[in-house]
């Protein structure tokens, strides 16, 4: 091999000048063009060697002039022996391109070209090879990929390869993949020690690979490969435990968000709004709005939303306070019945002014796609954004509730309507205002909720039983214990699913939820004091 | 006797009087005028009407308890469709033979499932007897676990009425998997005969509207027994002084569940003459919004005078049907207006309307009606006031 490489090169050196003064001056002073004569005058013997040169140029466009060659689309032109790529080869003319310079040469009768041969071994090595070629880019990240690719799919003629290119790689994450890559290899062949080297990789090849030994005769190798799989077996539970309780956070960031706008409108001024569904959907549909007046731009558009939502869904807040639950102070039930209404006309209206159908929301580049923490687990993007979004929503209102002058304002005429006022406190503005809030908290949450589910008009009602519950587990009131609850209700969920399925899992939360409140009616953090007794 | 002291009172009179005399009208329109006389009513509006009269036993069971009571259950839909599937469950096991597969014991959908035996719920229901005894047994059953868990921890006020509407949710999940055995999302259907009648025929259907409106009557006859009686007068002072009720020694918590046990059942039976009439009984039945609809025609009709429940009942459903079938898409936005206007300028609903009109007259309701206003109400769960 070694020596067939060396005489390659030989001929190549030998034949640069001659194919050089065959060309026009320009085109001799691009190596490419040596490259895919040399590929196209090897005999079959020598075809690999010519691969490999290619490969080892380095050049960007090797993988353009490979997969060419290996379908065969690769062809010379007989007359001026040019080397081109054809792009279309149906019918009598082809449409040929420079391979250069990537340039359309236009088409050129069938007859006047002569195709590249290939044989169906180099054909056979020529996904590996192309494989490898990634393993020489200068983006990390790129050849991590192309390593990572070749797991499983190693065989005899890359191993010299890899090898070289593993004593060349300085990034630990590209030598990490390699060697598993090779280990994989190698413990098909036999080799225990390899095991070791895949004991710790949590990649599906690895553990194929280990399963295949494991099925083998050698003894030593099925001991060894038994005890490398226990421990994946372990490292697995433990990722798949952290991803169901990051799916647990994420629902339950899901749930505080639609239901901490109804804490602070329930909980502390104790109304009940059953169209607090309805303002979440309305945030959904402004971020959708935000979309097509921005088109194109659906980060900025995004972005953009957070205030726009909370606008919109506080204005219809006010709107819904001002023109309904004014009038139906003290009267709780009432009010359930008449927000109730509100939320039907809500919904009516978005199918009759927008449409029934469902609305996609476009997600931005940089929500879209995951963390990969390792083979076994990888984040969602999407999800944790939304989970610090809720967290900054949470945190922004409980200072609003301790920090500023309307939420002393807030708690003043929770406490005591009378005395507040008494006190010069305008306890009908801090109605508003706080409705308001509230209402504009739900708008938030149906920006979030957006970039996570369909935004349709139904969006509201699948979360407003949940909210409450939310609420109502957490204790009425409470803003941490509204936390608390959907965090929690959002894990146990995410716990009960892999064995009960979603809807079961539901049904036994809301029957928890149900059963909690004949125990504990004030639920989880119930309030203490005179802010109690009502 | 309880039961039959209402027919003393000039209000039950005059109900039972106009009930009895609009079924008897229907009957012999229907059976005497020929068909293609303008004053004869086909066996659709028979069905039509007899469904109304499902809705208004049903509206009369959720005001027993909201307007006597003070309990807002936005679960009621749950005890109607309970009963309803009760009455699905008989109706299938009659199909016998007759289904697309021929099973004579499997129901259609569980051949289809390739289920090899009956569930064990579902025994039992090939006896008539058993199955109207179940009609009003689950719904008493649930309605009795439900209310001794919530009444013994005195959730009530809005507390109740949010997990009563969990309950329906939880419950309506629940039957549209296939593996409760209720047929999943299709529910219950194809039925052919009840009490060997074919329910295809006129005659049945009929039938089924005098049972709808007899049942109307002696539901409206227990509850306006119950609401006069003692244990009635306890009932309504539980809904406007819970806590001062209980200081003098009535046991609040028995009272309520009681009440709240028979309005279960008088759903349930309301449910299962609404199953035959319609021909299927899905899971949607326990939606939220069909539980919290029935409160709204409560609303409209008047709390806490039944008669109202029924007027509220059958106006907002012939409404109701009129829409769906000239401007499908107004129906909401009527049905949502109808929740605001009745809450915020109808508090006491048409029956309100009709007692001012007649106020020269004092009305001889010992009832009175409920002031939504009500301070003194000890509701230690309302977070604030």
């Amino acid at each position: 091999m070694g020596i067939f490489r060396l005489l390659t090169l030989l001929l190549f050196a030998l034949a640069m000048p001659i194919v050089a003064n065959a060309q026009s001056e320009d085109r001799s002073e691009d190596p490419g063009q040596d490259l895919l004569v040399n590929l196209a005058d090897a005999p079959a013997s020598k075809v690999e060697d010519a691969i490999q040169t290619i490969v080892k140029s380095g050049d960007e466009r090797a993988r353009g002039w490979l997969e060419a060659y290996g379908n065969n689309r690769l062809s010379r032109v007989k007359d001026t022996g040019q080397v081109v790529i054809v792009l279309n080869n149906r019918g009598r003319d082809w449409e040929i391109a420079d391979p250069l310079t990537g340039e359309n040469m236009g088409e050129m009768s069938r007859r006047d070209l002569d195709r590249v041969a290939i044989n169906n071994r180099i054909r056979g090595q020529l996904e590996g090879i192309l494989a490898m070629l990634d393993l020489n880019a200068a983006d990390p990240d790129v050849r991590e990929a192309s390593a990572q690719d070749m797991m499983g799919k190693v065989d005899a003629s890359l191993v010299a390869p890899l090898e070289a290119q593993l004593e060349a790689e300085e990034n630990a994450a590209v030598r990490d993949r390699i060697q598993a890559a090779l280990a994989i290899y190698r413990v098909g062949e036999g080799d225990v020690e390899a095991v070791d080297v895949l004991a710790g990789s949590l990649h599906p090849r690895a553990r194929a690979a280990l399963n295949e030994a494991v099925r083998g005769g050698d003894p030593a190798m099925v001991t060894a490969a038994k005890n490398a799989l226990a421990s994946i077996e372990q490292k697995l539970k433990l990722n798949s435990a952290a991803e169901t309780l990051y799916f647990g956070l994420s629902l339950g960031s899901v749930l505080v968000l639609a239901a901490i706008g109804l804490a602070i409108t329930f909980g502390v001024m104790g109304v009940i709004n059953m169209a607090h569904g309805e303002l979440i959907m309305l945030g959904a549909y402004t971020t959708w709005g935000m979309q097509q007046l921005l088109p194109g731009q659906p980060g900025l558009a995004l972005m953009l939303s957070i205030p726009a939502g909370f606008l919109v869904s506080a204005t219809a807040g006010i709107i819904i306070e001002r023109s309904v639950i004014q009038f139906l102070k003290g009267r709780p039930l009432e009010t359930l019945l008449a927000t109730f209404g509100i939320s039907l006309i809500l919904q009516q209206l978005v199918r009759t002014v927008i449409s029934p159908q469902n609305r996609t929301v476009v997600t931005p580049d940089w929500m879209s796609g995951s963390v990969v923490i390792n083979d076994a687990l990888s984040l969602t993007l999407n999800r944790l954004y939304v989970l610090a979004f809720a967290m900054i929503v949470f945190f922004a209102l409980m200072m609003i509730m301790r920090k500023t002058r309307l939420g002393l304002e807030v708690r003043a005429v929770t406490q005591n309507r009378a005395m507040a006022r008494s006190m010069g406190i305008r306890a009908t503005r801090v109605d508003i205002m706080t409705f308001a809030l509230g209402s504009g908290v739900a708008g938030l949450a149906g920006v979030a909720l957006s970039q996570l589910t369909n935004v349709g008009p139904n969006l509201g009602q699948n979360y407003i039983i949940d909210s409450f519950m939310v609420v109502v587990f957490g204790g009425v009131g409470n803003l941490w214990g509204t936390l608390i609850a959907g965090l929690s209700l959002g894990t146990i969920n995410q716990l009960l699913e892999p064995w009960a399925g979603a809807v079961l899992a539901k049904i036994i939360v809301l029957v928890f939820i149900i059963l909690f409140i004949q125990k504990r009616p004030k639920g989880l953090f119930p309030q203490k004091g005179r802010a109690a007794e009502g | 006797m309880w039961l039959t002291r209402p027919l003393r009172e000039r209000s039950t009179q005059l109900f039972l009087g106009i009930l009895f005399a609009a079924l008897a009208v229907v009957t012999l329109l229907h059976v005497t005028m020929p068909q293609n006389s303008a004053l004869y009513v086909s066996s659709y509006t028979v069905t039509l009407m007899g469904k109304y009269l499902c809705y208004a036993l049903l509206a009369v069971a959720v005001d027993l308890v909201w307007g006597y009571l003070g309990i807002l259950s936005l679960g009621h839909g749950a005890f109607f469709a309970l009963g309803g599937y009760a009455m699905g469950m008989y109706l299938m096991r009659q199909i016998g033979d007759r289904g697309v597969y021929g099973d004579p014991i499997l129901p259609d959908f569980m051949v289809f499932l390739n289920w090899q035996e009956l569930p064990w719920f579902w025994h039992g229901f090939d006896m008539a007897w058993f199955a109207f005894i179940m009609v009003m047994l689950a719904p008493g059953l649930l309605a009795l676990v439900f209310g001794f868990l919530a009444f013994r921890s005195r959730v009530t006020g809005v507390y109740l009425s949010i997990i009563t509407q969990a309950l329906t949710f939880a419950l309506m999940l629940a039957f549209f998997r296939n593996e409760m055995g209720f047929g999943g999302n299709n529910g219950l259907t194809d039925f052919k005969d009840i009490l060997g009648f074919n329910l295809r025929t006129d005659a049945t259907r009929l039938g089924l509207f005098i049972a709808s409106g007899i049942a109307l009557a002696i539901g409206y006859l227990v509850c306006r027994g119950i609401v006069t009686s003692k244990l009635g007068r306890v009932s309504i002072a539980c809904r406007d002084a819970e806590a001062r009720a209980r200081f003098l020694g009535y046991r609040v918590d028995r009272v309520q569940l009681f009440v709240f046990v028979v309005s279960a059942m008088i759903a349930g039976v309301a449910g299962a003459l609404y199953v035959p009439q319609v021909g299927i009984i899905n899971p949607s039945e326990f939606s939220p919004l069909f539980s919290i609809e029935i409160v709204v025609w409560v609303a409209l009709g008047g709390r806490a005078t039944l008669y109202g429940a029924v007027i509220g009942a059958i106006l907002v459903n012939y409404a109701k049907t009129v829409f769906t079938g000239v401007m499908p898409d107004a129906w909401l936005f009527a049905l949502g207006g109808l929740f605001v206007l009745v809450t915020v300028f109808l508090p006491k609903g048409i029956a309100g309307l009709l007692a001012k009109r007649k106020k020269a007259k004092p009305d001889d309701s010992d009832s009175g009606t409920p002031d939504g206003t009500a301070t003194d109400k000890p509701s230690g769960q309302e977070a604030t006031a």
